[in-house]
């Protein structure tokens, strides 16, 4: 069993609470740096397809997860950030580090702006009202003809940085690395939000609007920057999304991956950083996993196999698992499992028991 | 000058006046205490001063200041924090961190210095923190500092949202039914921790409860409240004995059997 | 009669029954929101199976049963599965966040429209009903047979279950274990029972709602996806609010035609949703909504 002696207030705000962490995520770091040189080019795809997706989830999980907002329409933010960033590449000429960078910052105006009505509404007519935004979404694309190419969409430009081009074909590895450097800054400023009045602030309005004004929180204003941090994150992955899927229309951003994202961070853990992790790793995982069965099942039976949709379903019943099994996903089932190793053998079952509770009316007569 | 001046406050929901005319004055360093039956009117009072509710007349004044043209959020700022009958914490964080939201009317540094976690920001975190472990040691709650409220007994719940209001820094602490619930053991030590409270730290305290018994020991002054008025003002001796207060609360009784 | 109103009447009977359908699936929304408090994002999922599943009853090339038999058949069935999803999946999440139950549901939602896919294909299908295309003359005035069937129906059974939950015990034993859930299970109303009948109750409905829908046009797997109009049409009529849930629904059965005719026909897709966000923006819980904050 490992106790963490504390000794100072500061050890408790680190970055990481003790060296053997520290370590710990150094050496993932170290992997997730030396991928390129260890995967074939496929694969090295499917890695930065689930890095674009965690940071995806990041975005949505500050909202979600911490803030406590449900959102039902995050496909809307990607494509705001990816068509921001191409048409900022493409009509303004900025260059790719300018435009990234202002695609998300538009992006998070744009989730404020959606943010300040929307904060009226309470849980599920949150809910509602962005899977509406998402739906809209869709058909503006298409009508925004002129800028968006409707549904022959666009062509994501060519990235230049300092003179080096990174490309998703040409230089897989230099586009991963791009993808691994967004992913490591946006959970450094993550990680830093959850130890600041920021982020407690989000926690506070999650679990208790009424006591978190009490407390001095303006719960207006912490929706709105909630919505804007994670829609400036979202639309950083939606404009890598476009570079990655390098040609890109309506039919990208539609409702379903609205949900999927969701059901996504829900897989991997609501309310942790990790959590948008392990959930991007089961979704780019599910179809290559499929692939790899049905391969296995035609060398076995013969004859061809495409079960149109399986992806989805298989992804949905996981969810209806884990909200069956482990509400607190990937992340709490590992939590579980770490803390019954370090306690070993002095755990007991009870230590687990879910709590029960009964739910009360959100309407009053 | 008082240091809070409630003065002639009406408050209805739709037909039902909760509050009708009710006007009381709170001075520095008092323990001040509202009794009354069921449906009083005692917590609304209190989510009046929390600016959940508005006032349909009078006026509502914290060191001579109206509070009528703040927010809910800006309340607590100006060193006015409470406690809820129904135990409103973070459900889902540990103790510290609940205490540390206390704290959040503290803050100093700008939003981008926290998410950079600059020197100054973890300087003030620094700061944040012994303030929150003095409450935590004021209230002997270091056995539970990282437990998550969700896996707590209410006792120990009831104290932590004392604390979380403390952490505030407050000058006047609102405590809505501080005793509901409790074991007599634990009804004995919260009746000492907010003499302490008083005595210690120099907050005022102004307290809803039920029992008369419970609050004369510890109170300087009640105010008896029935179906939104008060019915009388005075030490609790005074008011214990007053003839409406005890209509009131027999009638409550009879009622009741 | 003159064109221009012939036309206009047209539209607005055809918007209606199209509204009507829209108008059940939100009706089961807002049962099930009105006694057990849950978010159904399967109901669409659930019209689309007992839509199937009357036409894997009744159609020639399936089983061949008489429409009528079909019909009690599929309610049959879609109240069992209804029941069965609340006994199985939903009773799990007793008790947590009301988000919980709606990713849960919408998770139902997908995995019904792939096992519908894999039992009866993905091509559109018709189901052989006695009243579909059938036309109806009124003078010059032709409406469909179909049409007038799904107002008729939707009507009859929104005014069956209104006085189900104003008139019996029931029904007002219903919406108590929705307000207090704890309160309601001390006071000996069986909470989960309840909530049982009323998935059972909202799967009977869909399977109504569904054979309605199939006898307007034809089904595939995606038709499920109509659920997310009729979730816009619940909300603007109000969750909860039975006959706030069918002026929802007719509300955005109108709109469609509407804007098709009038401003161009790719509006006609948004309208709904545009409408439902300025609700939103208005009244932050709908039209008809029994609103409130919490008390503390
Ligand atoms: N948010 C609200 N909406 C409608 N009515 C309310 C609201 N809050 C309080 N009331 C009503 O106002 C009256 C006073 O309620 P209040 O909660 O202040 O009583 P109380 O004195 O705190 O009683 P208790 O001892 O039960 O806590 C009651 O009739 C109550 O039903
Ligand atoms: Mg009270």
């Amino acid at each position: 069993m490992r106790t963490a002696f504390k000794t100072s207030y500061a050890q408790d705000i680190r970055l990481f609470p003790d060296v053997r962490r520290a370590l710990r995520y150094v050496a993932l770091v170290a992997l997730a740096a030396a991928m390129p040189l260890l995967l074939d080019d496929f694969l090295l795809g499917e890695a930065t397809n689930v890095l674009i997706w965690a940071i995806a989830g990041m975005g949505l999980m500050v909202l979600t997860g911490h803030a406590g907002q449900a959102s039902l329409g995050h496909a809307a933010f990607l494509a705001v950030g990816c068509y921001a960033n191409a048409i900022l590449m493409d009509r303004a000429g900025l260059p790719f580090v300018a435009s990234f960078l202002t695609a998300g910052v538009i992006t998070g105006l744009v989730g404020v702006l959606i943010a300040v009505p929307a904060f009226r509404l309470h849980g599920i007519y949150l809910a509602i009202a962005t899977l509406a935004l998402s739906i809209l979404t869709e058909d503006i694309i298409v009508l925004a003809e002129p800028w968006t190419g409707g549904v022959i969409g666009l062509v994501a430009p060519d990235i230049t940085i300092a003179g080096v081009e990174v490309d998703r074909y040409a230089s897989p590895d230099l586009f991963y690395w791009l993808c691994l450097s967004v992913v490591l800054i946006v959970t450094l400023g993550y990680r830093n939000v959850l130890r600041t009045p920021l982020g407690r602030a989000f926690v506070a309005i999650r679990d208790s609007e009424i006591s978190a004004q009490a407390m001095g929180v303006n719960v207006a204003r912490t929706k709105a920057l909630a919505f804007g941090l994670s829609c400036m994150v979202t639309g950083w992955a939606g404009a890598l999304m476009g570079h990655f899927v390098y040609t890109f229309n309506h039919e990208v951003f539609t409702v379903i991956i609205s949900i999927q994202l969701l059901v996504m961070i829900v897989i991997g853990g609501l309310g942790s950083i990790q959590g948008a992790f392990w959930g991007a790793l089961v979704l780019v995982s599910i179809p290559q996993a499929i692939n790899i069965a049905r391969d296995g099942a035609q060398a076995a039976f013969g004859g061809s196999m495409v079960i149109p949709g399986i992806e989805t379903g298989i992804f949905m019943a996981i969810l209806i698992l884990f909200i069956l099994f482990e509400p607190r996903g990937i992340h709490g089932r590992i939590a579980k499992w770490t803390i019954y190793v370090e306690l070993f053998p002095l755990c007991r079952r009870d230590m687990f028991r879910r709590q029960k509770s009964f739910l009360k009316t959100e309407r009053m007569r | 000058m008082s240091l809070l001046e409630v003065d002639g406050v009406t408050v209805r929901f739709g037909g039902v006046t909760a509050l009708d005319r009710v006007s009381f004055a709170v001075e520095p360093g008092e323990i001040f205490s509202i009794v009354g039956p069921n449906g009083a009117g005692k917590s609304t009072l209190f989510n009046l001063i929390s600016r959940f509710h508005e006032p349909e007349e009078g006026d509502l004044r914290f060191a001579g200041e109206s509070l009528l043209r703040l927010a809910a959020a800006e309340i607590g700022g100006l060193g006015i924090a409470r406690t809820f009958q129904n135990i409103e914490l973070f459900e889902h964080s540990s103790v510290l961190e609940n205490l540390l939201v206390g704290r959040h009317t503290r803050r100093r540094v700008s939003i981008p210095e926290q998410i950079l976690f600059t020197p100054a920001t973890r300087r003030e975190e620094i700061a944040h923190r012994a303030a929150v472990e003095r409450v935590i040691d004021f209230l002997d709650l270091q056995l539970y500092r990282d437990r998550t409220i969700a896996g707590l007994p209410y006792g120990v719940r009831k104290v932590v949202e004392v604390g979380r209001a403390l952490a505030i820094e407050p000058r006047v602490l609102l405590l809505d039914e501080p005793y509901s619930r409790l074991s007599n053991e634990e009804s004995m030590d919260m009746r000492f921790r907010i003499g302490d409270i008083r005595a210690r730290m120099g907050v005022t305290v102004l307290m809803v409860e039920h029992d008369m018994g419970l609050v004369s020991a510890v109170s300087d002054r009640v105010m008896a409240l029935a179906d939104g008025r008060v019915i009388a003002t005075g030490t609790p001796a005074a008011v214990q004995s007053h003839p409406r207060v005890i209509e009131a609360y027999l009638g409550t009784q009879a009622a009741a059997s | 009669m003159e064109s221009g109103t012939l036309e206009t009447l047209q539209l607005i009977v055809s918007g209606l029954a199209n509204g009507c359908v829209y108008g059940l699936i939100a009706l089961g929304f807002a049962l099930i929101y009105k006694a057990a408090e849950q978010v159904n994002f399967a109901q669409g999922d659930l019209m689309m199976f007992g839509a199937f599943v009357a036409l894997g009853l009744a159609n020639e090339s399936h089983m061949g049963l008489p429409f009528w038999v079909a019909c009690i058949g599929a309610i049959a069935v879609m109240a069992a599965l209804g029941w069965l999803l609340e006994r199985a999946v939903l009773r799990q999440v007793f008790g947590q966040p009301q988000i919980a139950v709606v990713i849960l549901t919408i998770a139902i939602g997908f995995l019904l429209r792939f096992v519908a896919g894999i039992i009866w294909g993905h091509d559109p299908l018709t189901l052989e009903s006695p009243i579909a295309g059938v036309n109806q003359h009124f003078g010059t005035l032709v409406l469909g047979l179909d049409e007038l069937a799904v107002i008729a129906v939707t009507l009859a059974l929104t005014g069956l279950l209104f006085g189900f939950f104003s008139r019996t015990r029931l029904g007002i034993a219903m919406q108590a274990s929705s307000q207090n859930q704890l309160a309601a299970y001390y006071m000996g109303i069986p909470v989960k029972r309840i909530h049982g009948l009323t998935w059972a109750l909202a799967g009977a409905i869909a399977a109504v709602a569904g054979i309605l829908f199939a006898s307007k046009g034809s089904i595939d797997p995606n038709t499920g996806l109509l659920g997310i109009k009729a979730f816009a049409a619940a909300v603007i009529g109000g969750f909860g609010s039975l006959p706030g849930a069918l002026a929802g629904g007719l509300i955005v059965g109108l709109i469609e035609p509407f804007a098709a005719r009038y401003v161009a026909s790719g509006y006609s897709q948004i309208a709904p949703y545009a409408m439902l966000i300025l609700v939103l923006l208005i009244r932050p819980r709908g039209l008809f909504a029994q609103v409130h904050a919490k008390k503390v």
